[in-house]
């Protein structure tokens, strides 16, 4: 025995109350796993939602998820995340965020994870809107375009995994939105082939 | 810090009505989905009821099984059309209304259709959607086209694979893994998020053959990695790898190079990465961590919030264990306390505490005064918490700190925040003695105006306890006393408890003490007023000062090793009688699941067979059992019932298991059999145990089971007297000996004659931790101190090579058999040595308390000390017996 026990008595926390129980107890995230994005959300400037999606059953039920949002909303909402990303620690979870206009842009991981991985999620995300929504972002651009964010939340992260996080890859993906090219041209409606060159449009200003 | 930029009130108003769901309704978009059904299809106007189909249920609104199931096979129709967008948006919502088995069928040859298109996009998302909604079944089906995916050219396609296989491994994990080689390929892709996925599935695949991952790291941290997000991964796998190499001395680590080379990286979340595993490495030394450490310092003060945080909550885990490495970066710290992220303010602050000396800590002190009125109350508890650990840490800077805490308390705040300020004040009163006084003076002062209730109640049993210890108790009766007056019921009955302790210790104060317990009979709460009768009988408040007696003393200040939840069900159990409650009988057991229905036994049949209300737990059950067989009903009370311990193997002819129940001077042996054959029927069961390999224990009775028919339990009961009070210990073989007959299987009936038999049972053992109840105390301090160093025994022992300090700790504990206190059980990671605080009841109702000091000497050698304090000095003994040759 060449450690001497007696020093152990004087070490702190022998009898603190509740002294071994220290924060370092983040392992409950298998840190050797994928990195996991549990939810995306994009809330407008009264935390009411534009688009969701949810890839954690942390949250079961609507009201869960309603009351997760509200309270972050309303927890973020004085912060100054308009140009550079921010970030916060809420309920055990690490949460990055970005607003422009009256939109609010969050990704949410577990505690464990590493930051930097979930903001450039957060990145993807808000650069593939802006690129969709030609640069209008505002809530009202983001609801006539509807289908076009829900599209890109699609590519972004598939049950958790990322998939893709380059901004122009993901818009590329979600505008080649045209008409099969086999399709003849006469079987188009003139909506359908304003729709088309708009598109056409969208593509090369992306390109 | 700027508002977000909302448009103003008039202009909002117009904006809603532009919302293109205003007034959206389920049943009219339900309605408008018929679209789907026309033989002419217009994709743009199908696009549109889909999209607002998915906005109704973003926003939470649930479709029933009905309308779901119409929706899906309305959707299906919509493969018809060839328009892209469309049947993007068919694919998300496919996905959305996560179908059933007998639907999935309808969309699954379309799906396949387009799995093998042309058209990269079909293939992409047709696998993504096929493999979300299909079962098991189907998947065989296409396995060929997901493998030939996998390494599709097109990146898109094969990584829609690699994230499908990901979760297809979480259900089908046989299938998933037939496609390691296609995954390997597609680890050396030269897309980047392609090799992404693939290391993650390849990974997940192989996680459990160590060897293979160990192969896997060796060869990816030679470098053939291009996705930063790869390199994260590889990261990770490479840290766990170091983990799990056995005992490597620190200096030649394994793969160290790989990861500070990585600080090099050009992507900051492969540097982050790599930074903070190398500060996570178990036993990491100072060297090893300079160069992690100076990466992070850098990005302290980088301009994106999101860095600055993700280094500065690594530093603070770092200053935990190696608070030294991180004072370079203080200077930096110091300018984050004024960050506008609060976050990072406060995990500098609370970095800057741990890493602080104590000439700094007047200076920290000042910085964080400022501070403390702009951050939200969570981020107050946190540095409440760092102030008590600097101070336990420099108690010499005890005042200073003792009047931050007081002053904050003072000040406006909810109840956590109060709370943890309340708590660190009697951590420091407890562990300080100088601080002692001026500490209860400023929770004196503090109940004079406080609204928690439960504050209140607690500082008054504490200064209960410390007050009259102090050299002038006189001085707090005032404080005390005013909460008499001026607070709720519950605060004026926790006053009157602690002046009448105040009036038990201090002979001096008792006259007066008995004057104002006087005027508190006139309450109007019956709680105060009973008290207060209470109180002046035990203190002979009759007039006459009386030396206060050693049984007033407990009763006043002894503390109730009785679980309350056993005690308040025991209280619910028990009819009024001729019989008073008895407190012994109150089962002191600790549950070990807190789910369990607790039900106190302690019901004496006296009553005419008042039914038991709920199901009994095991210990009420097994007293009840055993009672009611006349062989065993004078071996007294039942002191202890061990969890069962399987005979057998799972899934033999025969399952057995026991349960050990203890008594004062016996041992009942409960078996419990399963017979598994249905064509059997067993008689006349019993167990032929030899106690050859236990001396001490002589065989009493036997109680065999009649008959035992196929699968349903029954049980057969061995008994042996042994000394009595003595912890006996030994081996038992044992012999299940029983009649066999033959069942009929078609009519059930049994043959008449059977054959004797026999079947080997595995041996069972007596242990010293049968007779250790789990008995937690709730002040472990407290309850080492009253029981004094009369019979205290302490030596040291060398546990030879463990597996972790972790799992020294626990084998200490089951051997022991004894209830951890204050959450003592839990080895924080990395550390090189552990306290644990250990309390039970030996047999024979004697209290014992245990004291476990570990230490790791050298790599993997455990040492411990063991100090163990109970009522008796043998029981003492007996434990260090107990881990002697243990």
């Amino acid at each position: 025995m060449s450690m001497d026990l007696d020093d152990c008595l004087a070490l702190p926390g022998f009898f603190s109350v509740n002294g071994s129980k220290s924060t370092e107890d983040c392992n409950d995230v298998n840190e050797d796993s994928c990195p996991c994005i549990k939810n995306i959300l994009l809330l407008d400037s009264e935390g009411n939602r534009v688009a969701v999606k949810y890839y954690s059953d942390e949250w079961p039920t609507n009201s869960a998820k309603e009351a997760f949002e509200k309270a972050l909303f309303s927890k973020t909402q004085k912060t100054n995340a308009r140009t550079e990303a921010e970030i916060a620690m809420f309920e055990n979870h690490i949460i990055v965020y970005k607003f422009v206009q009256d939109l609010h842009f969050f990704v949410t991981g577990a505690e464990g994870e590493n930051e930097l991985i979930l903001v450039i999620v957060l990145q993807g995300f808000f650069d593939a809107v802006g690129l969709l929504l030609r640069g209008n972002v505002d809530k009202k651009e983001a609801l006539e375009n509807l289908d076009l964010i829900l599209l890109c939340l699609d590519e972004i992260v598939d049950g958790g995994v990322i998939l893709e996080t380059d901004a122009n890859a993901i818009a590329g993906k979600v505008a080649s939105h045209s008409v099969d090219a086999a399709a003849p041209l006469s079987e188009q409606t003139i909506s359908q082939a304003l729709a088309t060159a708009r598109e056409h449009l969208a593509r090369s200003l992306l390109k | 810090m700027a508002q977000p930029l909302v448009k103003k009130d008039d202009d909002r108003d117009d904006e809603a009505d532009y919302s293109p769901f205003l007034g959206i309704e389920k049943g009219a978009v339900l309605q408008e989905a018929r679209v789907f059904n026309d033989p002419q299809l217009d994709p743009r106007r199908c696009s549109q009821v889909i999209t607002k189909l998915l906005y109704l249920l973003n926003q939470g609104e649930t479709f029933t099984k009905v309308e779901a199931t119409e929706v899906f096979f309305a959707v299906t129709k919509l493969f018809q059309s060839k328009d892209i967008g469309l049947r993007r948006m068919v694919y998300v919502m496919i996905k959305e209304l996560s179908p059933s088995a007998d639907e999935v069928i309808i969309v699954t040859s379309s799906l396949m259709k387009d799995m093998t298109s042309k058209t990269d996009m079909y293939r992409a998302n047709a696998i993504r959607v096929l493999c979300r909604i299909t079962d098991g079944t189907l998947l065989t089906q296409i396995e060929r086209y997901l493998k030939q995916a996998i390494v599709d050219k097109n990146p898109v396609v094969a990584s829609a694979a690699l994230v499908s296989g990901i979760h297809l491994l979480q259900t089908n994990p046989e299938i998933v893994k037939r496609w390691s080689n296609e995954v390997q390929e597609a680890v050396q892709s030269r897309a980047a998020l392609v090799q992404f996925h693939a290391l993650a599935l390849l990974h997940q695949i192989r996680q459990n053959d160590r060897l293979a991952v160990n192969k896997l790291v060796s060869s990816l941290t030679k470098g053939s990695v291009r996705s930063p997000l790869a390199q994260c991964l590889l990261i990770r796998y490479t840290s766990q790898v170091i983990r799990e190499s056995a005992n490597i001395q620190a200096g030649d680590r394994p793969f160290y190079d790989f990861l500070e080379g990585c600080l090099r990286h050009k992507a900051e979340m492969v540097i982050f990465e790599a930074a903070r595993a190398i500060t996570e490495l178990n036993g990491v030394t100072s060297r090893e961590l300079t160069p992690a450490i100076t990466v992070l310092q850098l990005f302290l003060s980088s301009s994106k919030p999101v860095l600055r945080f993700a280094a500065v909550r690594t530093l603070n885990k770092v200053a935990m264990t190696h608070p030294m490495a991180v004072t370079n970066c203080n200077i930096d710290m110091e300018s984050l306390i004024s960050d506008q992220n609060r976050s990072i303010a406060t995990l500098a602050i609370t970095t800057l505490l741990k890493t602080g000396n104590e000439s700094s800590v007047d200076r920290l002190m000042k910085q964080i005064t400022n501070f403390m009125s702009d951050i939200a109350d969570e981020f107050k508890i946190v540095v409440v918490e760092a102030i008590r650990s600097l101070c336990l840490k420099f108690p010499l800077k005890h005042k200073s700190l003792m009047n931050f805490l007081s002053n904050i308390l003072r000040e406006e705040g909810g109840f956590e925040y109060k709370k943890a300020i309340v708590d660190s004040i009697v951590i420091l009163i407890r562990d300080i003695p100088e601080a002692k006084e001026t500490g209860l003076l400023h929770l004196c002062e503090f109940i004079e105006d406080c609204e928690f209730t439960y504050l209140s109640t607690q500082i008054l049993h504490f200064l209960g306890i410390e007050g009259p210890k102090t050299s002038d108790p006189n001085k707090y009766i005032r404080y005390i006393y005013n909460r008499v007056h001026l607070e709720n019921a519950t605060v004026r009955a926790a006053a009157v408890s602690t002046l009448a302790k105040f009036g038990a210790m201090v002979d001096t104060l008792k006259p007066r003490i008995f004057v104002l317990l006087r005027r508190c009979l006139f309450d109007n709460d019956d709680e105060v007023r009973d008290r207060a009768t209470l109180y002046l009988n035990t203190l002979g408040g009759d007039g006459t000062v009386v030396q206060t007696s050693d049984d007033v003393k407990e009763f006043l200040f002894g503390s109730l090793d009785i679980p309350l939840v056993n005690l308040e069900n025991s209280l619910k159990n028990y009819e009024p009688s001729e019989e008073s409650f008895d407190i012994n009988s109150v089962p002191r057991e600790v549950k070990a699941q807190p789910l369990a229905e607790k039900k106190a036994p302690g019901k004496k049949p006296t009553g005419l067979g008042a039914p038991p209300a709920g199901p009994p737990s095991t210990v009420d059950a097994y007293e009840k059992l055993l009672s009611s067989i006349p062989e065993f009903a004078n071996f007294g009370k039942l002191f202890k019932s061990s969890a069962p311990a399987e005979l057998t193997e799972a899934e033999t002819e025969y399952a057995v298991n026991v349960v050990k129940h203890i008594f004062d001077g016996h041992v009942v042996f409960q078996y419990n059999c399963t017979n598994t054959i249905p064509e059997q029927l067993l008689e006349n069961v019993t167990v032929i145990v030899d106690a050859s390999e236990a001396e001490e224990f002589a065989e009493v009775a036997s109680k065999p089971l009649r008959s035992l028919p196929y699968d349903s339990p029954g049980q057969t009961f061995v008994a042996f007297e042994k000394p009595e009070g003595i912890p006996a210990v030994g081996k038992f073989s044992n012999m299940l000996r029983f009649i066999v007959k033959e069942v009929d299987p078609s009519t059930g009936e049994a043959e008449d004659d059977g054959v004797e038999d026999e079947y080997q049972l595995e041996e069972l053992e007596v242990v010293a931790a049968d007779y250790m109840l789990k008995v937690g105390v709730s002040n472990f301090r407290n309850a080492w101190e009253s029981m004094g160093a009369d019979c205290e025994r302490v030596d040291e022992y060398g546990l030879g090579p463990r597996e972790s300090l972790a799992e020294a700790v626990n084998a200490v504990i089951d051997l022991l058999g004894m209830q951890p206190c204050e959450g003592t059980e839990v080895v924080p990671n990395n550390s090189r040595s552990h306290t644990c605080l250990l309390s039970g009841v030996y047999i024979g109702n004697i209290k014992v308390l245990v004291r476990l000091q570990f230490g790791l000497d050298g790599p993997k050698d455990v040492a411990m000390k063991l100090a163990v304090r109970s009522e008796d000095e043998a029981v003492s003994d007996a434990i260090h017996e107990i881990v002697a040759s243990g």
